[in-house]
């Protein structure tokens, strides 16, 4: 099977004034379809360098992507890409904030108007189209923004710590919502997260990164044999702790 | 938000709106007496109304410039020049920042050109123009724009800078080209320090017009005020202070109307 999402020798060095910045050093995996594959390390060891690469964002130093085995070159319309802070406009409604991307790729056709319709309706946004993004609460602010990036219909969805704005009972409820989103449009996912448990609850394959410069230092297969698994109900799964425990020892986080 | 107003919340906005209406009541008596003090201490002849004018002689003044028609082309001469100085200077002023904004080279190496023009006083420049243009409302017009514009270019260019870089990554993961990031993003999220640059310009652009009529003195209320001066009219010059600074006043609420109708739209 061909990999959604094929990452070959990727290293990046940063070059600055003051000096270079070994960021990732020889990093390699491969994302399947259908997949939620987590990234956990500690702050600084390249996260968001790495995602910012597999979107396109970013030159690597050295290795190279493949996208559903095309070699990628610059932005590509497959990948979705979800930021830190929900970053909605204030000045657009919510409406106009979620076909932002289809206005910037010019796409606004019939069909996707109706689809993006359909997500508002299906996902709870109705009556909030024609609100600015400070009348929402942050879990629907977070929504909001998923539904933006999956306005434009991308096969592969990139999260970069997308949950860490919000305070820990809401955090629980949107990585629940938002997985169900994301497995029920069948997308693939990549999800960056400094929470070691969140990781776990929400990806079948872990990566574990080192410090600066960011290798890969451990793989763990996630799997609860649970059905219908979601973040709420592996958390409550036996093993999940157990899976904290060889993620936390393999992070060695001195205090 | 569509609940019962309860009794709390409506006494505090009465008292919220009491407290409104009596702050416009002391501000329009503040006006009123300064007038009548002013009026008094004439009359008693306290101070001189030769040298200090009255608000009954403004009247007056008023009165008769009016009816002989010559405060009208006066008052209209200073207000065309203002506004087209004041559009002019904005506009350049918005597309040389969206320029800097557009090219990093372009806006390092004029750096320190920006940084010196702003802080010389431009107004040294209206002989110059004066020379150049000839002693007219082009020669005005072009020292409300050197007043004027500079300080729209380094303010705005400056919010341009200060766009959220998140937003910028956000729309450029949609693939958007340079001119979509300005006006998705920077033009949009910039609007309020534009706004606030406009509201600058407004003053800025009376200083360029008056200090443009004291050099050129034709017409306009900069020309009154200057001949009034010359021949011991203070009543002519107080007249045409007043008049001004209603036109200023209204031209700077105008200005505010027209911000909040704007972002009211979108
Ligand atoms: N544009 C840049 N120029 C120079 N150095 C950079 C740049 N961006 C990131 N770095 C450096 O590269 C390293 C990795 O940064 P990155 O943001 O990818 O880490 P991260 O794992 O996402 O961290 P966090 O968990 O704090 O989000 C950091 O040490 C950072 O200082
Ligand atoms: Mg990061």
């Amino acid at each position: 099977m061909v990999s959604a999402v094929k990452v070959e020798n990727i290293s990046k060095t940063y070059h600055t004034v003051g000096g270079e910045i070994a960021a990732l050093e020889n990093i390699s995996f491969d994302v399947f379809q259908g997949e939620f594959v987590g990234i956990v390390g500690p702050s600084g060891c390249g996260k968001s360098t790495l995602l910012s690469i597999i979107a396109g964002l970013l030159e690597p130093s050295s290795g190279q992507i493949s996208i559903f085995g095309e070699k990628l070159s610059g932005v590509n319309p497959k990948i979705g890409y979800m930021l830190q802070r929900d970053s909605l406009f204030e000045w657009r409604t919510i409406y106009k904030n979620v076909i932002l991307g289809l206005e910037i790729q010019n796409q606004l056709t019939q069909d996707r108007k109706q689809h993006v319709e359909y997500l508002i309706k299906k996902y709870g946004l109705e009556n909030f189209k024609n609100h600015h993004p400070s009348q929402l609460s942050g879990g629907m602010r977070q929504r909001a923004a998923l539904i933006r990036t999956l306005a434009v219909d991308p096969d592969i969805l990139l999260l970069d710590e997308a949950f860490s704005a919000l305070d820990y009972q809401t955090r629980l409820a949107v990585n629940d919502d938002i997985y169900k989103i994301i497995k029920t449009e069948g997308k693939t996912a990549i999800i960056v997260t400094h929470d070691i448990s969140e990781a776990i609850s929400m990806s079948e394959r872990l990566y574990v990164m080192s410090k600066r410069p960011g290798k890969i230092k451990m793989q763990l297969d996630v799997n609860f044999d649970i059905e219908d698994r979601t973040p709420l109900s592996s958390r409550e799964a036996p093993l999940f702790r157990q899976y904290f425990n060889q993620v936390w020892k393999e992070l060695d986080v001195h205090v | 938000m569509y609940e019962e107003v309860s009794i709390e919340q409506k006494k505090y906005l009465h008292k919220l709106k009491t407290k409104k209406r009596l702050i416009i009541v002391l501000q329009i008596f503040l006006l009123i007496s300064i007038f009548v003090v002013w009026e008094v201490l004439t009359r008693l002849n306290l101070i001189d109304p030769f040298i200090f004018s009255s608000p009954s002689r403004m009247v007056n003044t008023f009165l008769r410039l009016s009816k002989d028609g010559s405060l009208f082309v006066h008052v209209w001469t200073t207000l065309w020049e203002t506004m087209v100085g004041f559009l002019l200077g904005t506009v350049f002023g918005i597309i040389i920042a969206i320029i800097l904004w557009l090219s990093e080279t372009c806006s390092k190496v004029l750096e320190p050109y920006l940084v010196v023009m702003n802080a010389l006083p431009k107004i040294a420049l209206g002989p110059v123009f004066i020379v150049w243009m000839g002693a007219g409302s082009v020669a005005i017009i072009t020292i409300t724009i050197a007043v004027s514009l500079i300080v729209t270019v380094l303010e705005v260019y400056t919010g341009f800078l200060e766009t959220d870089a998140e937003k910028i990554r956000l729309v450029q993961s949609f693939d958007a080209s340079k001119k979509q990031i300005l006006t998705k993003v920077v033009l949009p999220s910039s609007f309020p320090v534009i706004m606030n640059a406009l509201k600058v310009n407004v003053g800025l652009s009376w200083v360029g017009v008056i200090v443009g009529e004291f050099l050129v003195s034709k017409a306009g209320l900069g020309y009154l005020i200057v001949y009034g001066g010359q021949v011991f009219q203070l009543d002519l010059v107080m007249t045409s202070v007043v008049v001004l600074a209603v036109l200023a006043a209204f031209m700077y609420f105008g200005v505010q109307t027209l911000g909040k109708w704007i972002s009211k739209k979108y």
